[in-house]
């Protein structure tokens, strides 16, 4: 909740001024009744035309005030609603955007989805709601109660001496609710994976004939929201029949007691009439307290969720070390990993005693059977997760100690499976970047992508479907790359990004990379030997360690396993 | 991208970014449809309605009651009859009492009523999904489905829970309250025949107005929803760019379209409620000066017209909750409107009349000139003709873009061949049920895809006869067992959401497992082992030659050493066969097959 006040807070003065008018227009709506019973009462009596007419004179008036008031406050309490949740949406992405691997994990995807739009929805109702319903019922409210003091002070407390029992019933049931919302909205997050995985999936669902099995899944996920909502439904169903209950006891009270009262003198039966008439004001406007209740019990529970992201701790901070490395002297290498080790929590350890060095302008292949450890050392080196142990250094700087977005800004990257915009080619290539088209043209013809790109309609203009779905998957890596290579980067990282190249485009493609003008420092990690032939090092890692750091020339001889590699790929005859 | 498209049932492959608007459908369609699903609860709709009813005829009966209390008392000081005070105030407990139980049990109801429905229209849109083609799931954002399937259900529901209720309570008091009223003076009650109809032309000009709005924002959402579950696809290639700002910049327009298009609804929307307001009001005017002039005229008592004026207010009271309630309905109906266009979406077309259950396809395949084209005009596959033999290993060579995956299409009939036919076993595919043309293959594609849950249940995938055995000897033979075992849990491992857990290789190892558990007549891999490394790779096809022998495999893969034992070698560039023959035999010829070998040492 205190996520709501924060966020409100900013507009206090426009609710305040919409509040005023609103009040208004409700006083104006209820002026009405009032000057109908003056009409009745003391008008009609007169036997005069003219002053009633005057009378219907000055109800049409209030009525349009009350029609314009009420349609202005609407519109201001919408505004104040939309601006709260564009503000709040664009905090929630914002955090988001910059939230670690690690707590992206932590959180879930579809969670995070799901928190960003049906939780923020459910904000946005709840806030044009309050403002639009939450003034008319509490007026009501305390003007009724107001009256009734004025009538006769001790029966009214004897009928408002119900009130307290009404708000222990409301803790309570809030109390037991809340949480019935929170595991709601959690089921809800389920069934949402459980859709996106069957969008994802498709395909696979399709090809393996899983179709009712997936049905079955979501009909477990269906079934569970549907039952976490009933089940937090119907605790909030109790509240309106106990509120009524409730207040009708007090009005059973009040005639009990105002009889007594009566009997002795104390009180007029009249004062009971008007006080029974004043009752149905005070019991309508609670039933509408009484759902602003269930709006605010929904929507505090999306705010839990919100504020627990925005919460989230700033991760992967950058840290004051002092430079480390004994080279200070001389120019440090451009990346040096110093006894890395790295282990997901809870896991056994990932990468151990990991170090190595590249020079500026070096090429640096990585090879090594699956879940050696390849890709996680290319997260380091971006610092999408901080090492367990050790240190990683860029110019001699631990990365820890660099600001990340001068520190990123030195690589140019391609991970397996990238993702593609469902936008236009040329707006996955620039990325949201400022880059010249020439630099563009350039990075495509290097990347290979030139030439297919041409054959489209549109041209580069041509609209990528979501996930690049309407390319092959090697237009798509050649996409890819080329947008990795479009910002010129200093350092290039691929990450088994040629492997679904034919040979000849991928050979193709190293040849053009490296005739580039501009030098340009390259780890390159894959699965065909034929992609790594020209690096200046190649290092073979097996179960998180390097078992061999070295040229091609030199690891053919010095590591069993780089050979073997070789020797399957290569055949016998064409190791040299 | 947006649901609400008609469907384009040539399959384009291309997206196409500005869907023609279709147009609307009728209100009375929309509610109809929605109808449909409510009625199987009309007896839950009649026990509704009779429930409040009697909730209502006992609220009314309240007053009475409280009358008759009071009559008791009006006495005076000493005079207060208390055994009449006492009976009434113990009938008016037990009737609120009652009252209070009936509106329990009315709620009740109604959230059962409106989770049934919300249970079935999901389950529904999502079982329709399923039977999609794939090419709505290439034209679609996923997140835009997330949001047809889940927010505008939502709506949907919000509005049967409270609205449908609240409409029926509105309905009886109005009825209640207009015969009283008729029963006063029928004289006065003319000044309703003015103003209801005012007040219903209102409330429809309004949602006429209100309605389209209303859509809009469902659409933008929607897309906000498209948007959102891009940069969380994306979000760690796009801080690796540091294109945060710019992409929170981007996603701005979204958002500021999305809560611009809710307001422009809310503001036209929150109208009706004031301006009903006001017509009734109006009445109220109307009826005191009429009925004062009527009184002065000697046509109505003072009785009478106090009692009209109290039954009148009543009767607007309800009147100006429903107009708030039809202006909620229209975004529900808008809602509603997204759920049923994603219901209207063609599915799959059905399986031929009189289609053949293929038992067990020995694997034989055939394609006789076969030529396709996803678009019209860009042909990908031109007349080719293929046949593999039962046993056989066929491997698919060519550049990126030369139609190989399109053949696999073709195969599992995710589309069909414009020319030429398709033949398992010597049956025309399309003479076959799909589930049984299905069955007989399996099929691994680069893009792993693994699901929530663990690893057991990612491999056995839903196949109860497959034991904790079975799936340990697939994990043994694509090389994981041990991998396996070493992690926490093993096998009942949960792999959430991205398997970030896991290695992209790794991955496809399980979804090779996932392969062979499937225990299929026919294999075809589609770069399924592209992120494995070579040693890893030769013991799996080592692996595959025990557990498959005798059956058909088709493999596409760029590594050459993937394919050099297959039986046969197809190289295919622009749709056509440019070679074909064993690996020596296309080294010997000197083609294309040599050149893209020779290019690995280049």
């Amino acid at each position: 909740m205190k996520l709501i006040r924060v966020y409100l807070r900013p507009f206090y003065k426009r609710m305040a001024g919409g509040l005023l008018i609103k009040i208004i227009g409700t006083v104006c709506d209820l002026f009405l009744p009032w000057l109908l019973a003056f009409t009745i009462d003391s008008i009609i009596p007169l036997q005069q035309i003219r002053p009633i007419f005057l009378c219907g004179l000055l109800m049409l008036l209030s009525a349009a005030v009350a029609v314009s008031g009420n349609i202005l406050a609407n519109r201001l309490a919408s505004a104040v609603a939309r601006d709260f949740t564009q503000k709040l949406r664009h905090d929630l992405l914002a955090k988001l955007l910059c939230l670690s691997a690690r707590q992206v994990d932590d959180l879930g995807a579809s969670s995070l989805e799901s928190r960003l739009t049906s939780d923020t929805y459910n904000l946005h109702e709840l806030i044009g709601r309050m403002q639009r319903l939450g003034v008319r019922a509490p007026i009501l409210l305390v003007g009724g109660i107001i009256i009734t003091l004025t009538l006769d002070p001790q029966l009214t407390l004897v009928m408002v001496s119900v009130l307290p029992i009404i708000t222990c019933v409301v803790i309570l049931i809030s109390r037991h609710s809340i949480p019935q919302f929170r595991e709601l909205q959690r089921s809800v997050d389920n069934l949402v994976r459980v859709i996106r995985e069957n969008i994802s999936g498709a395909r696979v669902i399709k090809a393996l004939s899983k179709t009712t099995y997936e049905q079955n899944r979501f009909d477990q996920a269906n079934r569970e929201t549907v039952n976490q909502e009933t089940r937090a439904s119907a605790t909030m169903a109790v509240t309106s029949p106990i509120m009524d209950f409730s207040l009708n006891i007090g009005l059973t009270l009040v005639i009990l007691i105002g009889a007594f009262r009566v009997n002795r003198g104390a009180t007029q039966p009249g004062v009971i009439i008007a006080f029974l008439s004043y009752f149905t004001i005070i019991l309508n406007a609670m039933i509408s307290v009484t759902r602003m209740f269930v709006m605010f019990t929904r929507g505090s529970a999306s705010a839990e969720r919100i504020a627990q992201v925005l919460n989230c701790p700033a991760d992967l901070q950058t840290l004051p070390l002092s430079a480390g490395g004994a080279r200070s002297a001389e120019t440090p290498p451009l990346i040096c990993f110093n006894q890395v080790d790295f282990a997901y929590p809870g896991q056994k350890a990932l990468l151990e005693q990991l170090s190595f060095s590249l020079e500026e302008g070096q090429t640096l292949g990585i090879i090594g059977p699956t879940g050696s450890g390849k890709s996680t050392l290319i997260k380091l080196l971006l610092r999408l997760y901080d090492v367990s142990h050790g240190q990683i250094l860029l110019d001699g700087q631990d990365l820890r100690s660099l600001d990340r977005s001068a520190l990123r800004q030195n690589f140019g990257v391609v991970f397996q499976n990238d993702f593609i915009m469902s936008d236009t080619i040329k707006a996955n290539l620039l990325f949201a970047r400022t880059i010249p088209d020439e630099q563009l043209q350039q990075a495509a013809q290097i990347a290979q992508a030139g030439d297919f790109i041409d054959t489209l309609p549109n041209k580069a203009n041509y609209q990528l479907a979501a996930n690049g779905s309407n390319l092959s998957g090697g237009q798509r890596q050649r996409i890819l790359l080329a947008r990795a290579l479009a910002g010129q980067p200093r350092i290039l990282v691929l990450d088994d990004a040629t492997s679904a190249l034919d040979y000849e485009t991928d050979a193709r493609f190293r040849q053009a990379l490296g005739r580039q003008t501009k030098p340009q420092s390259k780890i390159i990690v894959a699965q065909r030997v034929s992609s790594l032939l020209q690096a200046d090092q190649i290092m073979v890692m097996e179960e998180g360690r390097i078992v061999g750091l070295g040229s091609h020339e030199m690891l053919l001889k010095t590591c069993p396993s780089y050979r073997q590699i070789c020797q399957i790929q290569l055949g016998d005859d064409n190791i040299a | 991208m947006i649901i609400l498209r008609k469907s384009t049932s040539q399959g384009g492959k291309g997206p196409q970014p500005h869907p023609s608007s279709a147009p609307l459908p009728s209100r009375r369609q929309t509610l109809l449809r929605l109808w449909r699903y409510i009625r199987q609860y009309r007896w839950q709709v009649t026990a509704a309605l009779l429930l409040s009813l009697g909730s209502n005829l006992l609220a009314l009966l309240g007053p009475v009651l409280s009358g008759r209390a009071i009559d008791a008392l009006s006495g005076g000081v000493g005079k207060v009859n208390f055994p009449v005070v006492y009976v009434n105030i113990l009938l008016m407990l037990s009737f609120f009492a009652i009252s209070s139980l009936l509106n329990y049990l009315l709620s009740r109801l109604m959230i059962h009523l409106s989770q049934g429905v919300t249970y079935q229209l999901r389950k529904d849109a999502f079982n329709h999904m399923l039977q999609l083609p794939l090419d709505f799931f290439d034209r679609h954002q996923a997140g835009d489905i997330v949001s047809c399937l889940q927010y505008d259900i939502d709506t949907v529901n919000a509005s049967l829970s409270t609205d449908l209720l609240q409409l029926i309570t509105s309905l009886i008091t109005v009825l209640g309250s207009l015969a009283m009223m008729l029963y006063l003076s029928p004289l006065l009650l003319l000044v309703f025949a003015v103003t209801v109809p005012a007040a219903i032309l209102l409330t429809r000009y309004i949602t006429h107005k209100v309605r389209p709005l209303f859509r809009a924002r469902s659409v933008k959402l929607g897309q906000l929803n498209g948007y959102v579950e891009e940069l969380i696809t994306g979000q760690k290639t796009i801080q690796v760019y540091d294109r945060q700002q710019q992409m929170l910049a981007q996603f701005e327009v979204k958002n500021q379209d999305a809560v611009n298009a809710y307001y422009k609804a809310e503001y036209y929307g929150s109208i009706t409620g004031p301006c009903v307001n006001f017509i009734n009001n109006l009445s109220l005017a109307l009826v005191s000066v009429f009925g004062a002039v009527l009184y002065l005229w000697g046509q109505l008592s003072l009785g009478k017209l106090s009692a009209f004026v109290l039954y009148s207010r009543k009767f607007s009271g309800p009147i100006n909750e429903a107009a708030n309630i039809f202006s909620e309905l229209q975004s529900s109906l808008a809602a509603a409107d997204r759920v049923f266009r994603l219901l209207d979406q063609k599915a799959e077309p059905a399986d031929a009349p009189g289609a053949l259950t293929l038992e067990k396809a020995t694997g034989l395949i055939k394609l006789d000139h076969v030529s396709f084209s996803y678009v019209t005009g860009q042909p990908v596959i031109h007349d080719l003709s293929i046949q593999v033999r039962p046993g056989q290993t066929l491997a698919i060579v060519g550049p990126t873009g030369a139609g190989k995956t399109t053949l696999v299409n073709l195969l599992m009939r995710f589309y069909d061949p414009q020319a030429g036919f398709i033949s398992l076993d010597g049956h025309d595919i399309r003479q076959l049920t799909r589930r049984s043309l299905r069955r007989s293959f399996s099929m691994v594609l680069q893009n792993t895809w693994l699901f929530q849950g663990s690893i057991f249940d990612n491999l056995a995938y839903g196949n109860a006869e497959v034991t904790l055995a079975d799936v340990q000897r697939a994990a043994q033979a694509v090389h994981l067992d041990e991998f396996i075992q070493k992690l926490p849990g093993a096998y009942a491992m949960v792999l959430d959401d991205n398997a970030s857990n896991l290695s992209q290789g790794q991955k496809q190892l399980l979804t090779i497992a996932r392969a062979m558990l499937l225990d299929a007549p026919v294999l075809i891999l589609d770069e399924a082992t592209s992120n494995v490394d070579t040693q890893t790779e030769q013991l799996i096809y080592q692996a595959m030659e025990k557990l498959m022998s005798g059956r058909t495999s088709i493999v596409i893969a760029h590594r050459l050493s993937t394919i050099e034992r297959a039986d046969q070698i197809i190289v295919i560039q622009d749709g056509q066969i440019i070679e074909q023959g064993k690996h020596r035999e296309l080294l010997a010829q000197g083609g294309f097959y040599a050149r893209l070998y020779q290019s690995q040492f280049r």
